[in-house]
């Protein structure tokens, strides 16, 4: 019985990893160097960076991006950005309300009239969305709909590391080149305007240049990069097809609809925290942690008592049944 | 309920009164207090106790769920996320539940492989182990039913395959499937449909467990020595409180395993693609069940070619339910007379290698059927220029490192502009998940005929006389080998 014993659970053990093993294809996320402060046992969500991550969200993402399953009352819940204990119902706290309110809304419920009209937020509604309907979200961002991001810390593998380095992770100014594909033409009439056609320039990425996590991987050729189409290490794909070099060595990643977003100083943290690329993915990637999963931290300080709980009734009943089977041989 | 005589006597008017109209008391004394076990019980034996555990953990969490859920395509991935956030404890309630499935099937492929060890199906067992088979059957089903409600990417293109199976059946298949799904496609009235026999299936389960237990306790528990109980007073101990105190030792022990998951890491079972919305649009990359019925996944994907007039798909779907069928004639295909396999030398050493079989199925039916399954033995890709050349189709292949890339791209610049030359890396030739699947479904089955024959031939070792013989002797082998005790 012992050699089953330690077949099954080395084989259990295996096939736990395997199904949970990530799907390759993509630059393996990385998480900062100083770590989240809210895994772990004990970890706990950083309060001043949910702040600046709602900043992040609120002044960039969600101009594309929608956020439909958090309500503004929720930014004041306990372990949530604008937590105020003088205020334990959120819907009373005056900077929830403020947050809210900056926000015109069309009223999901008619008015007295039976209209429904644009009014501000309260901290009952659901965050603004941007579009109306998917259809219009699409329309705008050239044929793909910006993911909702209320659980996008869960519907991604390593959900915080990923978004932080999605983020940071677009390559340096320094390895994008353009290169005209075909040259100007006036269709062979100059007087004629009709016909010309502009010269074809293409956005070509070298990736000699690339440098992707701490990997010391080296590729030589180009990627390029259609319109409306970027580049990112870290976004599940393809580059094959994209690849000009040798097919078997191409970068890790894909392509996404959107460019890259986080320009050092793009917002101003009114705590005076310098705004880096680093900073920002940062914090707006704590702050989607929290969004995914609010009562995350909970969850976990509850799990510590309940542990305690059943390890003193396992010792208990330990004891309990070596005394029942005192006398019996077995 | 019991095979054993009664040994209540009621001690009071109201006991005596109520003995002679509604025996409850003497029912629940005989089959829970006094009910003679054997007393060389081992842990694998705490399975039983720990399933019912389980169950009434996914009844109760799932019937406050329902109150909360809500089952329509619109509604139904919200009131889930609505469940973790604003109802008092819903994270806690939906976490349990959702890993608690887990933790059943685990529980539930212990308690059969355990049964397949000691022999458990053999007589007078056979119906005790054929209800247990329909109560791991209605569990798949309701576990899949289940994994359909929170409406993520990974229950609406799960259940397209699983109702996609029904449509191989030839003939009768397509009708099954649109009745299945309730319309031509999965809609929002499958998912009612779904959420209805989700809430009925645990009672079918319940049910079948009252009858699982009921013949359990006419011929009594098996135990590991497949010794048949012959002396009630030396080989066995009333179930209460040696086995009560036993199986609640286990139960903490599991609970606090479960208790890892739910707390520290609720959601590392799951797919992330389940908290992505259905979106009949857009197929995710890599679909696959829960890790509890990934061994059958790989059994289905197993088998690629047709056989004559059956093509692939529907072989694939017979080999699937045959995996399971089989296990409900287990008691008729084991010849051997003797149950435990503590005392069958060769059948042990097969039962090893299936219970690998079956763990590896699994990791076949995780990966990619066109993965390597082990990548360091794959050579390097080779490089293919296709192009056309007078009107054909032609190809050239390059092997090597750099240089083969570079003698490619030459290549390619010599053929002119109208070849449409492209360039392609093919993988080496190697040893797939595909292939790995479908030996691994050859040893499936492969082991349950070798039972067969293996009765016939297999010499087993000598049996002991009792239960109470056998623990006897355990006992002097330990005290001679370690005197000071």
């Amino acid at each position: 019985m012992k050699a089953f014993r330690i077949l099954t659970a080395g084989l259990a053990g295996l096939m736990i990893a395997a199904s949970a093993h990530a799907a390759g294809g993509a630059a393996h996320p990385h998480e900062p160097e100083e770590g989240w402060p809210f895994e772990g046992v004990t970890g706990q969500f950083d309060q001043a960076s949910l702040q600046r991550g709602y900043q992040v969200y609120q002044e960039i993402c969600s101009s594309c991006h929608s956020m439909k399953l958090l309500s503004y009352r929720n930014l004041g819940d306990p372990g949530g950005p604008f937590y105020d204990p003088e205020y334990p119902n959120p819907n009373d706290n005056p900077f929830v309300k403020a947050i809210a309110a900056q926000n015109e809304i069309l009223s999901p419920t008619p008015n007295d009239a039976g209209d429904f009209d644009f009014r501000p937020a309260t901290p009952a509604d659901t965050f603004r969305s941007p579009y109306p309907n998917d259809n219009a979200a699409r329309a705008a961002n050239g044929g793909a709909v910006p993911p909702d991001l209320s659980v996008i810390y869960k519907a991604r593998h390593d959900g915080a590391s990923y978004v932080y380095s999605l983020l940071s992770g677009y390559p340096d100014e320094e390895v994008y080149s353009e290169r005209v594909v075909a040259e100007a033409s006036d269709g062979g009439t100059p007087d004629d305007e009709s016909d010309d056609t502009p010269a074809q320039v293409q956005t070509v990425i070298d990736a000699s240049k690339l440098h992707i996590g701490h990997g010391d991987e080296h590729y030589e050729g180009y990627l390029i990069q259609n319109p409306g189409q970027y580049y990112n290490p870290y976004m599940p794909g393809d580059t094959v097809p994209q690849f000009e070099g040798d097919p078997r060595h191409a970068p890790p990643g894909g392509f996404l609809a959107m460019p890259p977003q986080l320009i050092a100083g793009r917002v101003e943290y009114s705590d005076g925290t310098e705004a880096t690329v680093e900073q920002m993915a940062h914090d707006v990637a704590q702050f989607l942690a929290w969004a995914g999963e609010p009562k995350q931290t909970n969850r976990k300080s509850l799990g510590l008592a309940v542990m305690v709980y059943l390890g003193i009734l396992t010792i208990l009943l330990w004891f309990s049944y070596k005394r029942i089977w005192r006398n019996v041989e077995h | 309920m019991s095979g054993h005589e009664s040994s209540y006597t009621p001690t009071n008017a109201f006991t005596k009164w109520l003995d002679t109209r509604l025996p409850l008391v003497r029912f629940a004394q005989d089959t829970a207090i006094n009910f003679p076990t054997p007393k060389n019980l081992n842990y694998w034996y705490t399975f039983g106790g720990i399933l019912a555990v389980c169950l009434v953990i996914q009844i109760v969490t799932g019937v406050i769920l329902a109150m909360h859920y809500e089952a329509s395509v619109d509604g139904a991935f919200a009131s889930v996320e609505r469940i973790m956030r604003d109802v008092p404890y819903g994270w806690l309630l939906r976490y349990i539940h959702a890993n608690g499935a887990s933790m059943f099937f685990l529980a539930v492929y212990l308690h059969m492989f355990r049964g397949l060890y000691y022999g458990s199906y053999k007589a007078p067992r056979e119906i005790l182990w054929i209800l247990g088979c329909v109560i791991y059957l209605l569990m798949m089903g309701t576990a899949f039913l289940g994994y359909m409600l929170p409406w993520g990417q990974m229950s609406y293109h799960g259940s397209n395959v699983i109702t996609g199976l029904f449509g191989a059946i030839p003939l009768v298949g397509e009708s099954i499937q649109t009745w299945l799904m309730g319309g031509p496609s999965i809609g929002n009235q499958t998912l009612q449909r779904f959420f209805a026999l989700h809430y009925l299936l645990p009672f079918m389960i319940a049910g079948a467990v009252i009858l699982h237990v009921w013949a359990l306790h006419v011929p009594g528990n098996n135990n590991p020595t497949g010794v048949e109980v012959k002396d009630v007073a030396k080989d066995t101990v009333p179930f209460h409180p040696y086995y009560t105190v036993k199986d609640a030792f286990a139960i903490v022990i599991f609970l606090i395993m479960f208790a890892v998951f739910v707390f520290y890491a609720p959601n590392v079972l799951g797919h992330a693609d389940n908290y992505v919305e259905a979106n009949p649009l857009v197929t995710p990359a890599h679909i696959v069940p829960e890790w509890y019925l990934l061994p059958f996944y790989a059994v289905l994907r197993a088998i690629t070619f047709d056989l004559g007039p059956i093509p692939a798909k529907l072989l694939g779907v017979i080999f699937m339910f045959a995996a399971i069928a089989v296990l409900f004639i287990l008691p008729w295909l084991d010849t051997s007379k003797v149950k435990s396999m503590r005392y069958r030398p060769v059948a042990k050493q097969f039962f090893f290698g299936f219970v690998a079989v079956c763990l590896l199925l699994g990791w076949c039916g995780a990966a990619n059927p066109d993965d390597a399954v082990i990548p360091a033995l794959q050579g390097d890709p080779k490089l293919v220029v296709s192009y056309t050349a007078d009107g054909q189709e032609a190809t050239s292949e390059y092997k090597g490192g750099n240089e083969a890339y570079l003698d490619a791209k030459r290549f390619m610049e010599t053929l002119p502009a109208d070849a449409n030359a492209s360039l392609s890396a093919v993988p080496a030739p190697t040893f797939l998940f595909r292939h790995f699947s479908l030996i691994l479904t050859f040893c499936y089955f492969g082991f349950f005929v070798l039972l067969f024959f293996l009765g016939l031939t297999e010499k087993p070792k000598e049996l002991p006389e009792s239960i109470h013989k056998s623990v006897l002797k355990r006992h002097k082998a330990s005290a001679s080998a370690v005197p000071a005790e």
